[in-house]
């Protein structure tokens, strides 16, 4: 269907079908790359950054995410480089107040961390007050809309704001599903599942909150789902 | 085999318009843009409408609604054609004076504009200083026509350019006419059009798009909205053009929602040219087909990101996509899309009526055309403006903007938004073009330029960009949201005098990030005012780090407001009424007042309710406080 490509990644020649993603393509040669927010069923959404590596389409060497871009012919790819390793070691910096206790990560990003000689505890005192335990990786949401298409979590909230939530409205499975539970590498879900499942119930908690008026809302849902509340 | 028939019937009809337009002997438009309604404008045009009805003067005197005129810092303007008097702040009461000289051929000297510095009255409007130093193509017809009205349109040649590319033109060379132009895009990058047009045009699908982003959201910017609220025919038919160009049959109007009569003049251009045949199925005989619809943003930034627009067109949440793929090969609905800003479209049908090599004659050598700005800030004009690339930042400043006022100094001018530059007088002599400005480390942006005088604290301002890109930010990459939320924390801890010497060096490590690694442009580019104020301003950042001072006595932090003991009057309490805190300002009538530091919160309002002839308010920040406001005196 696709034609091969040639390419070269850390000066070793591969082939693949043009418009693979590079992480793909590098798993196939057992050349890991770190990510947070990739999961080869999901459309790549390029948020964590994490797999930033430096490519050469002849413009001259600079950074993309392999996980968005796609395999061309005669492409050069290099994984690591120091300018690579800084901008890792600073997401995870950037990253990690979201989720340490006490100034150290766990896990994934503590394996990252590790690594990449990442301080996790860097930025902690000027970054969130309250670490949410939540990377904002958004594995969860894609998993839910696109592979589950339940569309029952989404991020609400703009910029430092952004957080995850279960629209109660939606067509959560849960404990039949346990799709997010699975993809979250935080163990987040895992542990807030049986209580609430995620901190805010429902939008309209995080709306009320805002001082946003929620009437209109909750009467539209009500006429749309025929729920009463 | 394509008829030109309906082409032939749009010319008779211009004609007939032009006629039966001619008959006027006088021509009275009232500027009905944002600015101008704030002040009244559609009082002054009912008061002007009724004043010629009551004389019975209709077929003689024509009144119109017109768009933006430009110079709104002293709307409501009314300009009586064919002299082109113009006249400044006028009242629905001067509505019978205006009619009476327009009729009488006379002039209102008191509704003139008064050069500031002579005092002389300027009648013609092209002779004012704010509008002679500019070349407006594009904001011309906004003094002309009414945008709500075709015909108007029609009678200034409109839509002859629509159809010279239907029947005149294959889309090749439109796209070839638009490239050897060498417009380049007016929302910022100043990508160069024709190559996305080609792009779109040659990637193979079965439909495609065209996209208006009128998505304007940078602080002081309003060059989109005046565009679409006072000539929207203007970027309809830039849109045809370019759909059928790049193959498309469906065109998308984005609007941001804080743009209600935008949106409504576009609505009511969009109704008026599928009326008249210019929209719809088999445009003019051609066999085109294309068809538009108006999408009303929801109050993000972010959307006017290209993906990030078209995620939101496609009902999504409007935050960007990765785009190693370019839109125009998958954009909306996966399909080759073209997005482009209300000003580059509202330049097509110019460079298509009137041919490359006027355009290319028009600028510098890799910047062509015109470009309008909106000129904000400290300045004696302030408004909207449109210049040939190429002018210096100095012309902008000081003779379209006519300097600054109170004679303060310039100090610093922010070019592009809040992803722009901070330049500061050094760079005054920049031309504005897209590879001059990049060179300084700002950009062209959309166009807003804000003038700070010596009274700002560039730091501050600095600031108050990064806080609003971290509030506009949708947060979905790391660098962007999080690079974000500690740039905002140094800079508040820069101004509150709690930062120590490695906060510079902290700083340039996360914007290093923040350019390198960030998902959109909005990432890439936040940094610029802080990058370039560092590199132009370096040592007002120092002074409020080593110092804890603001040079400029702006930020609340690091300043104290102190009152002379010497000049405070004992009978005056203006300062004590005005506090808001009590407790803060000790002292009753009798005696001289005083400020309690530690209850002050720095609002400042008694320096400003301090009567000039005391003035006894003042605001220190790191020098010693004169004995004059020392306690105990």
């Amino acid at each position: 269907m696709t034609r091969e490509v040639r390419l070269q990644i850390d000066e070793r020649p591969v082939l693949a079908h043009e418009g693979t993603s590079l992480i793909e393509v590098a798993r196939q040669m057992r050349i890991e790359i770190p990510c947070l927010c990739y999961n080869q069923r999901l459309e790549p959404q390029g948020g964590c950054r994490m797999c930033s590596v430096e490519v050469d389409d002849g413009s001259g060497r600079h950074l993309v995410v392999a996980c968005g871009y796609p395999a061309r012919d005669g492409l050069k790819v290099w994984t690591r480089s120091p300018e690579i390793d800084r901008v890792r070691r600073m997401l995870v910096e950037l990253a990690a107040p979201l989720v340490a206790r006490g100034g150290c990560v766990t896990g994934k990003l503590g394996r990252i961390a590790a690594t990449y000689q990442a301080r996790p505890e860097k930025f902690v005192p000027r970054s969130v007050k309250d670490p949410s335990g939540c990377t904002l990786c958004g594995l969860c949401v894609g998993t839910c809309c696109e592979v589950v298409a339940a569309d029952a979590i989404g991020f609400v909230g703009r910029g430092v704001e952004r957080h995850v939530v279960r629209f109660a409205a939606g067509g959560c499975d849960y404990p039949t599903c346990k799709q997010c539970l699975a993809v979250c590498f935080t163990g987040k879900i895992a542990m807030e599942a049986d209580a609430t499942v995620f901190p805010q119930a429902s939008i309209d908690d995080f709306l009320e909150r805002r001082g946003v008026k929620i009437h209109s809302i909750r009467s539209l849902r009500a006429s749309t789902y025929g729920e009463n509340s | 085999m394509h008829t030109a028939a309906p082409a032939i019937e749009l010319e008779r009809r211009r004609d007939e318009i032009k006629q039966r337009l001619d008959t006027y002997r006088k021509r009275i438009t009232v500027c009905t843009g944002t600015a101008c309604q704030a002040y009244e404008c559609l009082g002054v045009f009912a008061a002007i409408e009724e004043e010629i009805g009551a004389q019975g003067l209709e077929s003689a005197v024509e009144v119109r609604k017109t768009g933006c005129h430009g110079f709104c810092e002293r709307g409501t303007w009314v300009a009586v054609q064919p002299e082109d008097l113009c006249y400044q702040r006028v009242q629905p009461h001067d509505a019978a004076q205006i009619v009476a000289a327009a009729t009488g051929n006379g002039v209102v000297e008191s509704l003139l504009y008064a050069d500031p510095v002579s005092k002389t009255k300027i009648p013609r409007g092209d002779d004012i200083p704010f509008y002679k130093h500019q070349q407006r193509t594009l904001l011309a017809p906004n003094r002309i026509i009414d945008p709500a009205n075709l015909d108007h349109y029609l009678s200034i040649d409109g839509y002859r350019a629509l159809a010279k590319a239907l029947l005149c033109m294959t889309p090749e060379e439109v796209i070839t006419e638009i490239g050897s132009a060498e417009l380049r895009g007016r929302g910022g990058g100043g990508f160069p059009t024709a190559k996305k047009w080609r792009t779109a045009r040659d990637a193979p699908a079965e439909s495609k798009y065209v996209i208006v982003n009128c998505d304007e959201g940078d602080p002081g910017a309003y060059m989109d909205r005046s565009l679409m609220e006072g000539n929207p025919h203007a970027v309809l038919e830039g849109l045809l053009i370019g759909g059928y160009a790049v193959g498309a049959s469906q065109g998308v109007v984005y609007v941001r929602w804080e743009y209600p009569l935008a949106t409504r003049n576009i609505q009511i251009a969009i109704e008026q040219a599928a009326k008249a045949g210019l929209l719809g199925n088999d445009i003019l005989g051609s066999g085109f087909d294309f068809h538009v619809e108006v999408h009303r943003g929801a109050g993000a930034f972010v959307s006017g990101e290209e993906t990030a627009m078209i995620a939101a067109i496609e009902g999504k949440v409007g935050e960007p996509r990765l785009r190693y793929v370019y839109p125009a090969v998958r954009g909306l609905n996966g399909k080759p899309t073209v997005v482009n800003n209300v000003e580059t479209w509202a330049t097509v049908p110019a460079i298509v009526d009137r041919g490359a090599e006027w355009f290319r004659s028009i600028g510098t050598a890799a910047s062509k055309g015109t470009k309008i700005f909106s000129l904000v800030g400290r300045l004696e004009n302030t408004g909207l403006i449109e210049v040939p690339m190429g002018t210096t930042l100095r012309e902008l400043v000081y003779e379209i903007g006519g300097g600054i006022p109170n004679r303060r100094k310039f100090k610093a001018l922010q070019i592009g938004g809040p992803s722009g530059g901070m330049l500061g007088a050094e760079h005054l002599d920049t031309p504005v073009d897209f590879e001059a400005l990049a060179e300084v480390g700002a950009m062209m942006g959309s166009g807003g330029i804000v003038v700070m005088d010596e009274g700002a604290c560039v730091v501050s301002a600095v600031r108050d960009l990064v806080s609003f890109c971290r509030d506009e930010c949708c947060g979905k990459c790391t660098p962007g949201r999080e690079g974000l939320r500690i740039l905002g924390g140094y800079f508040d801890d820069i101004c509150g005098g709690r930062a120590d010497e490695s906060v510079i060096a902290a700083i340039e490590d996360v914007t290093h990030l923040m350019r390198v690694a960030s998902l959109c442009a909005l990432g890439v580019t936040a940094i610029n005012p802080v990058v370039t104020s560092l590199r132009g301003f370096r040592g007002e950042y120092e002074a409020h780090i080593r110092q804890r001072r603001c040079p400029a006595k702006v930020c609340t932090e690091l300043v104290e407001y102190h009152i002379s003991q010497v000049k405070c009057d004992k009978y005056c309490t203006s300062c004590l009424s005005g506090c808001p805190t009590p407790g803060a300002i000790v002292g009753h009538k009798g005696v001289r007042k005083r400020i309690e530091q530690d209850k002050c919160i720095k609002c400042g309002v008694c320096e400003e309710v301090c009567p000039t002839r005391f003035s006894a308010v003042a605001r220190f920040s790191g020098e010693p406080i004169p004995a004059a406001f020392r306690k105990g005196r």
